[in-house]
């Protein structure tokens, strides 16, 4: 069996929203996901001595000890995480190692994504979300800057478009496998009262009519970015069993990385989710057959597909098989894969979204995934996707 | 932050580890940085990103490769290539080993797929010279 020293025992989730209407800076967010997750897990505030964070905008240095200081912390574990999509994932495993090892009893990952009220001079109206541009990676000396930006490869859509190209002709893939991953989420979402999708059901062909953003990717590929939020509490296994739910366990996990950029990755559809993938199976003691549910990182179609293979469910090259022989749906599904309808259903609350995978986990394994609830769920696996098919992180989950 | 040229495009800011990449581009070449023992490696940085060795010399390469993937960008997601979109953009895998981030010049793009032949292409913008690719004339 795998680890049992550290537990997630409370959750707190936003509905992800296109436009926030009471904006809120990230430290007033972080205090309100921590009462949140508190009050779910039956903790008392006093027991929080452990805080993972990631930039916080009202301190972009010193980010742990900000928090720390606003929630009024006395604590003894203090972490920035920089993962993009795979920071939440990155932050859960960080918290159970570190209560482990013995370094805090109880720690909190919180990851907000919300806008802050607008300072006094500023008046614009509210919108959609807005990303910085290059997200600084046109800083002075940066490789980015000089050697990718220059030709047009700024953004996400086009690289992850490179994989699928790249994967496309080599193996071959049909559009209406690749959509037939949007078109279940969906259905999946349709059952989440949080999903910002939950009232639109979609088609394969809705999938394919879509609007081309970078070939051979459309629109319904595509998660839409949304304000939002989400956070886990993680305590030792001990103080775990007094919380009010289920406990569940960091079973396992892995990480791995090679670069910043997908070109100068070793092979762009070969990932680094294989080695994450291995190393968590392996720690947990988990045989990939035995999982009642799959949490993937799903930015894109294609990063589902990458995915399946890679994180060692079928071979390089057969995924288009297994997204065809399987059905991905929480009620009629063979295998079911992101119940909460992933975050092209729910929608990209930022670092949220990634977080969102983890936080569908423990609501199955605790029996709180309402409408979607899987009618057996102990194990299960997750990962987490940065960057461009850069940062990995994966999870397994395993009920007490 | 980014400089912009005067048609609305991202340019590098050559750094004094990078200049003679930029250098050699103007004269229509395209040199990279040789490591005695791991070959060619791209993009220029201070050490070979295989041994972190620092013996490294600049060398002229063939500047043929050939595509190793692309996609075509229909709605520009970087807002500063409006005017240019929808353009091709794709990593190129050089003979001599490393893979580079390119436009792809001269192309329809049904001409467009994994192996096609390409070969450095040089555009002057402002002060600086980009380099892309284009497929093989010979």
């Amino acid at each position: 069996m795998g680890k049992r020293a550290a537990a997630i025992v409370g959750l707190s989730e936003w509905a992800p929203q296109r436009v926030w209407d009471e904006p809120m800076f990230t430290l007033e967010a972080i205090a309100k996901l921590a009462a949140e997750c508190l009050a779910d897990a039956g903790m008392e505030k006093g027991e929080l001595d452990g805080i993972l964070t990631t930039s916080i905008p009202e301190s972009p240095l010193f980010g742990p000890s900000a928090a720390a200081e606003y929630l009024g912390l006395r604590s003894n574990f203090n972490e920035v995480v920089d993962l993009g999509g795979a920071t939440g994932a990155g932050m859960i495993w960080r918290a159970a190692a570190a209560i482990e090892v013995g370094a805090c009893e109880t720690a909190l990952v919180a990851l907000p994504m919300l806008p802050a009220p607008p300072p006094p001079e500023v008046t614009r109206a509210r919108g959609p979300i807005q990303m910085p541009a290059y997200f600084g990676a046109d800083a002075w000396g940066s490789p980015q800057g000089q050697f990718d930006i220059p030709s047009g490869l700024a953004a996400a859509t086009p690289s992850f478009a490179m994989a699928a190209t790249r994967y496309r002709e080599l193996y071959g893939v049909e559009p209406e496998t690749l959509a037939k991953v949007a078109v279940q989420e969906r259905y999946n979402a349709l059952a989440n009262p949080k999903a910002i999708f939950r009232d639109r059901p979609i088609t394969i062909q809705d999938v394919l009519d879509s609007r081309l953003l970078a070939d051979p990717l459309k629109l319904l590929e595509a998660v839409m970015p949304c304000f939002g939020g989400g956070a886990v509490l993680l305590t030792t296994a001990e103080r775990a069993k007094r919380c009010t739910h289920r406990p569940v366990f960091v079973s396992g996990f892995g990480e791995h990385l090679t670069h910043k950029n997908l070109a100068y990755a070793p092979d762009i559809i070969d990932t680094p989710i294989r080695a994450a993938a291995e190393r968590a199976f392996k720690m947990a003691g988990a045989r990939r057959d035995a999982i009642d549910l799959a949490s993937m990182y799903d930015c894109y179609t294609i990063t589902v597909l990458l995915t399946i293979e890679d994180a060692g469910f079928c071979k390089k090259g057969q995924g288009q098989d297994f997204i065809d022989e399987h059905d991905f749906r929480y009620d009629r599904g063979d295998w079911p894969l992101n119940t909460h309808g992933g975050q092209l259903g729910m929608g990209q609350a930022g670092f949220a979204g990634g977080l969102s995978h983890f936080t569908e986990m423990v609501l199955q394994i605790q029996g709180r995934a309402g409408k979607r609830q899987l009618p057996k769920c102990d194990l299960a696996y997750g990962n987490g996707t940065g960057g461009m098919l850069a940062e990995q992180v994966a999870l397994i989950l395993e009920g007490a | 932050m980014a400089i912009f040229a005067s048609d609305g495009r991202p340019l590098p800011q050559p750094t004094p580890t990078t200049q003679p990449f930029f250098d050699a581009a103007k004269k229509r070449k395209l040199r990279l940085q040789r490591c005695p023992r791991d070959g060619f490696f791209y993009y220029p940085r201070s050490r070979c990103p295989k041994c972190l060795g620092d013996d490294w010399t600049w060398q002229d390469t063939n500047g043929l490769g050939e595509i190793y993937s692309y996609t075509v960008d229909r709605i520009a997601h970087d807002p500063a290539f409006r005017a240019f979109a929808p353009f091709a953009v794709a990593l190129v895998e050089l003979d001599c080993g490393p893979r580079m981030t390119a436009r792809i010049a001269d192309c329809e793009v049904s001409d467009l797929r994994v192996g096609l032949p390409v070969e450095a292409h040089y555009e002057d913008v402002d002060d600086i010279t980009l380099v892309s690719f284009r497929p093989r004339t010979a």
